[in-house]
């Protein structure tokens, strides 16, 4: 009935359009730049209320910097008058004479000027044996390693130091300084808390009771504890915990405690990794007959460790940053440098200490950005390999 | 039960040093032999040193006159004849004071941060971005002698003193604020607040069983705000205003008065709470993420604001995640308190593992002091947080 009447309706009709009509533009407002505009800053009036005076705050705050970093800074000069304010008669920026300056103090501290080039080689080992890590598709990753954790730690500190028998004059710790000491600092801690950390996290998973508990004990005591009171315990204990003839100088003492400290929280990174291989894996390696270390080396940590790289490299940040730490017991790292000379009177300005807490900030930012970029691209990396 | 057994079942016999018992047991002897030879070695070179170096041992320096002066004391202290117990108490408390006021900053700025980088705000948002990724990366010592050293020190001297009306001054040497002086008659305020506090937290049991009852709501914000803030205020005002200040004033050569806040101090709080701040921020983020986009999606649908869906629904949920690793934010503010020895802030180490152990030399002493002090700062917070957050934890069957 009704289909016979709907018929009927259809075929009274004068006009039945045939073909559709093309569909309408969405309405200006909400496509392009200005759609973006509506939806992601003006979306309510609280919100364009915080756009507002974001924009304000923004529009105040990076005129401020970059006419501090750049077009009110002094770019040459030889010492404070250029930077002085009274004597230019201008508005003064950051005092970047100072900077270049001291640019040899920040990087090698008193490191003998004709002796140098040692360093600079060492930067550069250094930077190969990074890059050689880092980069998953290099050649040779093994080799890479085995250069990392063994030739580099030996050639370094003979080439540091200094050997007599092959003509490398001895160079005292105390000359060091600057970057050259925030990269050792940093360099020992990484290379060092790496593999103590994985023993005292299989110490913490151990059977045996007496292994768990010494480990349960460094790791939450090392943890509970600030670093600075671990650097005051390797600076002032740890030289009447050892024969006087044997006393161990400021760097190495401040290295032990930055090193042991930083094994503890690698260990409970190391730990979340085990804890995170399911159970099927230890007993298939144990089934196949593998020992202990066997099973560790072969089955176990290589899992363990490629699902913590993220959190791994987020401790070694920490690690970076925390090297900032043995200034308070005395040893000159690229902080305590910077402190240094912005105190000299030739260069006092009341702009020299910001201009040298920017180098700073930039110096620690690039590696420590740096180094959570690498963070982020390996989680990604990791996750994608498991989606699949 | 074993000889039962036909001799095929029997694990075969293995010599005694491949038995995993035995060599389990030789290992950990052998690793407690090392750990004790080690103790051992260190105790008896530690004893020999302290001989050579004509140190004393033991706890007598405890109740020795100080003798030296500490700049910021919350209790009664004097160079002359406060003991080094004394010192030991003064820098406690300090460092109590900056991480206790550190932590109450931080999780209010952490939090607003933390929410602000996942608003729909695009500025917002990336605003907060930049400020997590830039005082992450920075060391918290730089941070420090920034504040320290290029915005508190660069402050005008005391001659050319920023001033607020006359009443409160900003310079180099620190922050005087006016002091609050009680007369007689206060004591009236007091327990209006007092019975204000009771009263609003009993309006809010009662507010609750009666939603459960008859599913209505109070108004419980307005209600408690009323007799937090109205009900004392409401007292002070009738008895009279029974409250006057000290004010600062202004001298040559300096500030007489008031109460005086040390730039070590207001150094160290702002270090402390914006680098804390942009960790808790990152927590407060992940915790929100971790609540599953249907859950806000069931509350918009059912018809709650975007305000109520936050307050009553994703935050609740997100608490569970986020309470643990707040804890050890907590934890590290603490810890990291302990920088105040770089800038000069009298705090547990500047004051114990610095100005007494330099005066005593009992290094043993004093830094196992110092350390057990954190140490049982951080069991303690532990505990606390662990009860809360077994607490808060999803009551499962």
């Amino acid at each position: 009935m009704t289909m016979a009447e709907g018929d009927l309706a259809v075929t009274e009709l004068a006009f039945v359009r045939h073909t559709t009509i093309a569909p309408r533009p969405p309405p200006a407002m909400m496509t392009g730049a200005l759609g973006w505009l509506r939806a992601n800053l003006l979306s309510s009036p609280f919100n364009i209320a915080i756009t507002i005076l974001i924009g304000l705050l923004m529009a105040w705050a990076i005129p401020e910097i970059v006419k501090f970093l750049i077009i009110d800074a002094v770019w040459a000069g030889h010492d404070r008058e250029a930077c002085l304010e009274s004597v230019q008669h201008r508005a003064i920026g950051a005092c970047w004479p100072f900077v270049w300056e001291r640019l040899p103090y920040f990087i090698y501290g008193s490191y003998p000027i004709s002796e140098r080039w040692r360093v600079d080689i060492f930067f550069v080992m250094l930077a190969v044996g990074v890059v050689w890590l880092l980069w998953l598709n290099a050649p040779r990753r093994d080799l890479g390693a085995l250069y990392f954790f063994l030739i580099l730690p030996v050639t370094s500190f003979i080439l540091l130091t200094g050997w007599s028998a092959i003509g490398l004059r001895p160079v005292d710790t105390v000359l060091w300084g600057g970057v050259l000491v925030t990269i050792v600092v940093a360099a020992v801690g990484i290379v060092c808390s790496l593999p103590l950390g994985i023993l005292l996290a299989l110490g913490r998973r151990s059977r045996m009771p007496t292994v768990r508990l010494l480990s349960v004990i460094f790791i939450e005591f090392v943890r509970g504890v600030p670093l600075v009171t671990v650097l005051f315990m390797a600076s002032v204990m740890l030289p009447l915990f050892i024969p006087e003839q044997w006393s161990p100088d400021k760097l190495v003492r401040a290295l032990v405690g930055i090193a042991l400290f930083a094994s503890a929280y690698m260990a409970e990174v190391v730990r979340a990794g085990l804890q995170a291989i399911p159970k099927g894996q230890y007993e298939g390696a144990m089934a196949v007959g593998l020992r202990y270390a066997q099973m560790m080396r072969l089955v176990v940590l290589p899992q363990a460790l490629k699902v913590t790289i993220p959190n791994i490299v987020n401790t070694y940040i920490g690690l970076f940053k925390d090297t900032t730490l043995v200034f308070i017991v005395g040893i000159f790292d690229l902080l305590r440098t910077i402190e240094v000379a912005r105190i000299d009177p030739k260069w006092a300005t009341p702009v020299t200490s910001t201009t040298g807490y920017a180098v700073a900030a930039i110096f620690y930012l690039v590696f420590c950005y740096g180094m959570s970029r690498y963070a982020r691209a390996m989680e990604a990396r990791l996750t994608r390999g498991d989606r699949r | 039960m074993a000889s039962d057994l036909p001799a095929s079942a029997r694990p075969a016999s293995v010599v005694f040093y491949n038995d995993p018992r035995v060599r389990s047991i030789a290992y950990q002897v052998a690793l407690c032999a090392v750990v004790v030879v080690l103790i051992y070695g260190a105790a008896s070179n530690a004893i020999e040193n302290l001989a050579r170096a004509r140190i004393a041992s033991g706890f007598g320096f405890w109740d020795q006159t100080a003798g030296f002066d500490i700049s910021q004391t919350l209790i009664e202290y004097s160079s002359r004849s406060s003991t080094y117990g004394r010192a030991f108490w003064v820098g406690l408390l300090n460092t109590l004071l900056v991480a206790g006021i550190g932590i109450v900053l931080a999780t209010i700025l952490g939090f607003v941060v933390g929410i602000s980088r996942l608003s729909s705000n695009w500025l917002l948002a990336k605003v907060a971005g930049c400020y997590v990724e830039i005082v992450r990366n920075l060391p918290l010592l730089l941070q420090l002698l920034f504040w320290y050293n290029a915005v508190l020190k660069a402050l005008p001297d005391i001659r050319d003193s920023l001033s607020i009306g006359g009443r409160v001054f900003i310079n180099n040497r620190g922050l005087f604020l006016p002091t609050p002086i009680f007369k007689d008659g206060f004591g009236g305020a007091e327990i209006a607040l007092l019975v204000g506090i009771v009263g609003a937290i009993a309006y809010r049991l009662w507010a609750r069983k009666q939603q459960e009852r008859t599913g209505r709501q109070a108004p419980v914000l307005w209600m408690m705000l009323a007799l937090v803030i109205g009900l004392p205020l409401a007292t002070f005002t009738l008895s009279g205003a029974p409250l006057g200040f000290e004010f600062p004033q202004a001298g040559r050569f300096n500030i007489t008065g008031g109460t005086e806040v040390l730039p070590e101090f207001v150094a160290l709080l702002f270090g402390l709470t914006i680098y804390t701040a942009a960790f808790i921020a990152e927590v407060v983020r992940a915790g929100i993420l971790a609540v599953s986009r249907g859950q806000s999606e069931a509350a918009f649908s059912l018809g709650l604001r975007p305000g109520p869906t936050l307050r009553l629904i994703v935050v609740p949920q997100a608490m569970r995640v986020i309470i643990p690793p707040l804890t050890s934010q907590y934890l590290n503010l603490t810890k990291n308190s302990s920088l105040a020895v770089a800038i000069g802030y009298p705090d547990l180490v500047q004051v114990f593992t610095g100005t007494v152990l330099n005066q005593t030399g009992q290094a043993v002493e004093v830094v196992a002091i110092t350390m057990l002090v954190y140490l049982v700062i951080s069991l303690a917070t532990s505990v606390l947080m662990n009860i809360y957050n077994s607490r808060m934890a999803l009551k499962e069957r």
